[in-house]
């Protein structure tokens, strides 16, 4: 049977939150306006909220029905049966909401609703123009899942993620025959994005871009009504919040990159990756401004552009990823779902309101009198939020290549750009210089901010600069650094772990709640020391170096670089040296859902299009019985792991588990790393081609070979040896009787270091012959005893050969990574810290706002420290 | 002049410096006829070509020779670019691993003598949005 109506209800209630966040935009507009009548501000703002609430509901509804049609396995849904299905462990069916763009949304417009609500709880007296933009920005997102279409317009508004598989395939001809056709199973969540990241990293990253919209809501409700520094003590702490939270849903989405995608690293310069980053850096350069945005009017108009430009960069993001642009530039941006149109109202609507509203009140905000000296703590933070801000810029203009594109197209021009071949040197070519800039500039800038640097006491800075050059000079030293640009990096990095050490040591002791700023700090010195290591100095190591593959010399010797030879070859149990390791490929493993770690393929027989396998063997793992022979069991059926053996030269051996994915969604086979991780590095393991684990072998045309014993024949370029026949009792998988016989017959085969025997048998049963080949998956080949012929002494045996079993896999060495995940700890705890103490500080300010509004004729009776 | 001009106009210089070194990094799409003309003139920055690959009626692309028994860093396989000029690309890498599914690509690199020397290579798959979706039902409407 089809459910309708959770689909019916689900659509109602995406309307209803559409329909109700206008209403809600129009009522906060006016009880915001300051010519509203005094008397009819407090209805207006009444209904406003209760209109707000019906629309955190509708949300709610929406949320709910859509996560009982994915719990429930409505297949006769579109986006059920697109994006799970049955087999789905719980947690996965969760990430399998917000994979398509729909649900997306859906998770953008959840955390706006818990984000507003929470304002209009803690913040009575900006409620009225900061959620009037937080009404229209639900309106805007609302309207993308709306999935209406005007009559007479034949035009389509926004995509519903309760549309019905009939609905949205209608030319199927099953509907013809049968209606009410449901598919028995859905197509299940990208097996790529089943992993644990996967289910926290989206609504992270989408929480952090859902929060940059109060720091900008404040920065127009400041500009609305004429409070143009007011707005930012309340607007910080979110701007600390928000750049708390989008920092480490990137981080994750960095971390997912690395543990799953095979391109060697956790940062690819990607346009979806770079459209991410570009708000968070320039939210990074407006907290700064902001903190000195109510001393300094020069950092307040900064804020004010800043706070601004981080929202449309998210939008601008937005429209990036969603709209189809980006096209052959990027390999996870969502395809085109017909919003391109939308997404640009969107996106110019916020623009355009924005700018102007900025420029109508521009001559309205302070100017300073004098200049800022060049010793002051205004004059250093500024300077950091100009290089963050260069940052930012230069990435957005590359990443945009895609858009002037478009854009010259529209105007009839061909430009046909395309981003630099080799991205990742382009961006850090640049990206490099500013950092290191940065990074100086925290060490720097908190030296001032603290008034322990100033006009006559420069000397102060002297002790951290000696230290740093002392130590940089031994990193130097010891880690054989001889690029000039590392160099500096490390060095400015040493430099702002020391200066902002030093600071954070001073003021820990008096107060440790307003060290927020120089934790921070420390941790993004910490990440860069990481990444110039793991990434500078990330080394190859599985060079191949056997002279076999070095057949073509011309080629080898005329590109004068190994680099392209960072692949070895590797046969099924035959070792091959590879640095300072022996390898092995020992087997090919799969992952049960009960059984710890992984179980020989062997052990097992999958069952097709299924996600069960049915035990072959009792399947016992560290003397713990799981399964007994014929039992069935859960089995994650994309996996196969490949049981690499590592020996090193001390004898010690370990064994690595890179991952293969045959993943129909991604057209074909995916590799994920196996990472083995040490205190000072990462080995980092991947295979980058394999032999298809499903597909049957395919076999060569039968050759067959008349020998008699001790004969010596050739097999798919080995010598063969028929060293006997004998006679056998047991034949695997046939049973004997007692009128029956077996022989089988030794075949020695020798590979270059290893010899294999294989022992095809010939049966005799019921005066029935019998034959039962052997096949060697190391050797590839096929051999069954065909005939014996009693006259000549000769036996017959049919050979066939197929592809060996072989994979070709790469290794890389990541010094220091750990640096990188220690200093985004310690990011992550600066950020708490200082978004805890302006919350903090708001907190105090509004009460005593309050308390003045309460009892305005009550007398001061000691001045506070504001 | 006012120190914060002075400093405006540097702001200004470096974003003058981004643009131009971003235009000149950004590479371009070109076929195979241009990608000679430029190397021809010595040009030897990287440049894109998007081309089809060539099937079979079986299927099987043409021309496509990989051995990673003999050499895994080793591929090389005919493109036909959008001019349908063929050329042959040869990658030194292993082959990509959905390959065999692609029928658009775009190749990253330049052109030498005979071949096209790929640095980088971008598949396009048929997207799950198009093809495999009316594959997969159609697939299980035959079952009922």
């Amino acid at each position: 049977m089809i459910h309708t109506a959770v689909g019916q209800f689900g659509h109602f209630f995406v309307i209803l939150s559409f329909v109700s966040a206008l209403v809600a935009t129009f009522a906060y507009f006016r009880a915001g306006l300051t010519t509203t009548a005094p008397d009819e501000l407090s209805a207006w703002r009444r209904f406003a909220r209760v209109t707000f609430y019906v629309h955190a509901a509708a949300v709610l509804g929406v949320v709910f029905c859509l996560y009982w049609i994915i719990g429930n396995n409505y297949f006769e849904y579109h986006y059920a049966w697109d994006n799970s299905s049955i087999s789905l462990p719980t947690e996965f069916v969760i990430s399998s909401f917000w994979q398509d763009q729909e649900g997306s949304f859906l998770l953008w417009i959840f955390w706006n609703v818990v984000l507003g609500l929470v304002l209009i709880v803690t913040n009575r007296s900006w409620e009225a123009p900061v959620m009037t933009v937080f009404a229209l920005v639900q309106a805007f997102l609302a309207s993308m899942i709306l999935g209406v279409v005007i009559p007479g317009l034949d035009l389509k508004i926004g995509s519903t993620p309760f549309l019905l598989l009939r609905e949205s395939m209608p030319n199927l001809p099953v509907w013809k025959m049968n209606p009410d056709f449901i598919p028995e199973d859905g197509n299940g969540l990208n097996p790529l994005l089943q992993n644990y990241w996967m289910v926290i990293h989206p609504p992270t990253l989408f929480l952090g871009f859902a929060s940059t919209l109060i720091p900008f809501s404040f920065a127009i409700a400041g500009l609305w009504l004429r409070k143009t520094s007011d707005w930012i003590r309340p607007a910080l702490p979110w701007a600390l919040f928000s750049a708390l939270v989008l920092g480490v849903g990137i981080l994750m989405g960095a971390y997912w990159a690395y543990e799953t995608l095979n391109f060697g690293g956790y940062w690819n310069w990607d346009p979806v990756e770079n459209t991410s980053f570009v708000p968070w850096l320039v939210l990074i350069a407006a907290i700064h401004t902001m903190i000195i945005g109510r001393k300094n009017a020069t950092a307040l108009k900064t804020s004010f552009i800043l706070a601004i430009a981080t929202f449309i960069l998210v939008l601008y993001s937005t429209f990036m990823t969603r709209s189809g642009i980006l096209g052959n530039a990027s390999v996870h941006s969502f395809t085109d779902l017909g919003l391109s149109g939308q997404l640009l109202l969107y996106l110019l609507t916020f623009t355009i309101a924005a700018i102007g509203l900025l420029i109508y009140r521009w001559k309205m905000l302070p100017s300073d009198e004098e200049e800022v000296s060049s010793y002051s703590q205004e004059f250093w933070i500024f300077i950091g939020a100009t290089v963050l801000c260069l940052s930012s810029f230069q990435i957005l203009a590359t990443t945009s290549i895609p858009v002037y594109n478009s854009i010259a197209e529209a105007f009839g021009v061909v430009l046909n750009l395309a981003l630099p071949a080799d991205q990742i040197a382009h961006y850090n070519k640049f990206q490099l210089w500013f950092f290191a800039l940065i990074i100086i500039l925290t060490g720097v800038g908190q030296y001032f901010w603290w008034k322990r640097a100033g006009k006559d006491k420069l000397q102060v800075l002297y002790i951290p600069l000696m230290i740093t050059l002392i130590i940089s000079a031994a990193a130097i030293t010891i880690g054989k650094i001889n690029n000039i640009s590392y160099i500096v990096l490390l060095t400015a990095s040493i430099f702002a772990v020391i200066a902002n050490g030093s600071i954070l040591f001073d003021i820990i002791r008096g107060n440790y709640r307003i060290s927020g700023g120089a934790v921070t700090h420390i941790g993004v010195a910490l990440m860069l020391i990481g990444i110039l290591f793991s990434s500078g100095y990330s080394k190859v190591i599985s060079i191949n170096n056997s002279g076999l593959m070095i057949s073509r010399s011309d080629e080898f010797t005329a590109n004068d670089n190994k680099e392209n030879k960072e692949n070895i070859t590797l046969w099924r149990n035959r070792p091959e040296r590879m640095d300072d390791y022996l390898l092995t490929w020992r087997d090919v493993r799969i992952e049960a859902r009960e059984v710890p770690g992984y179980i020989p393929k062997d052990w097992v027989d999958i069952i097709e299009n299924d996600f069960r396998a049915v035990a072959m063997k009792d399947i016992v793992v560290d003397e713990k019985r799981y399964y007994e022979k014929g039992d069935t069991l859960e089995i994650y059926p994309e996996n196969y792991y490949y049981e690499i053996e590592y020996r090193e030269p001390s004898g010690k051996v370990f064994t690595l588990f890179p991952r293969v994915q045959i993943n129909p969604q991604m057209g074909g086979i995916i590799s994920s790393p196996d990472i083995q991780s040490k205190y000072n590095k990462d080995l980092y393991t991947y295979v980058a081609m394999v032999t298809n684990p499903t597909a049957e072998p395919q076999w060569s045309p039968t050759e067959e070979f008349t020998v008699a014993m001790k004969d010596t024949f050739f097999v798919n370029d080995y010598v063969a040896i028929l060293d006997n026949v004998v006679r056998t009792d047991e034949v695997e998988g046939v049973a004997l009787g007692p009128n029956d016989a077996a022989v089988k017959a030794i075949i020695r085969v020798l590979d270059k270091e290893q010899e294999f025997i294989i022992t095809p048998s010939f049966i005799i049963r019921d005066r029935a012959i019998g034959r039962k080949p052997e096949v060697s998956e190391e050797l590839g080949l096929r051999i069954q005893f065909n005939e014996i012929n009693p006259q000549t002494g000769k036996f017959t045996f049919a050979v066939n050969t197929t592809q060996r079993e072989f994979i070709v896999m790469k290794a890389l060495e990541k010094p220091f990574i750990n640096v990188l995940w220690l200093g985004t700890f310690v990011l992550v705890i600066g950020f708490v810290l200082a978004t805890i103490r302006r919350f903090r500080d708001f907190v105090k300010m509004r009460d005593k706002e309050n308390q003045k509004t309460a009892a305005p004729k009550t007398p001061k009776l000691k001045p506070q420290r504001v | 002049m006012k120190k914060t001009h002075i400093f405006a106009l540097i702001i200004i210089a470096i974003a003058a410096g981004i643009i131009l070194s971003t235009a000149g990094d950004a590479s371009t799409y070109v076929d195979f006829t241009q990608a000679e003309e430029l190397a021809l003139n010595g040009d030897n920055g990287s440049i894109h070509v998007v081309g089809k690959l060539k099937k079979d009626s079986h299927g099987q692309i043409m021309g496509m020779q990989y051995q990673p028994e003999v050499d895994p860093n080793y591929f090389a396989f005919t493109l036909q670019d959008n001019n349908n000029r063929e050329q042959t690309v040869i990658y030194q890498s292993p082959k990509p691993q959905d390959f065999d599914k692609s029928e658009q690509v775009v190749v990253i690199g330049r052109m030498e003598k005979d071949h096209f020397a790929a640095e980088k290579i971008l598949l396009k798959c048929p997207s799950k949005y198009e093809n495999g979706k009316l594959e997969t039902t159609e697939f299980k409407a035959a079952k009922l």
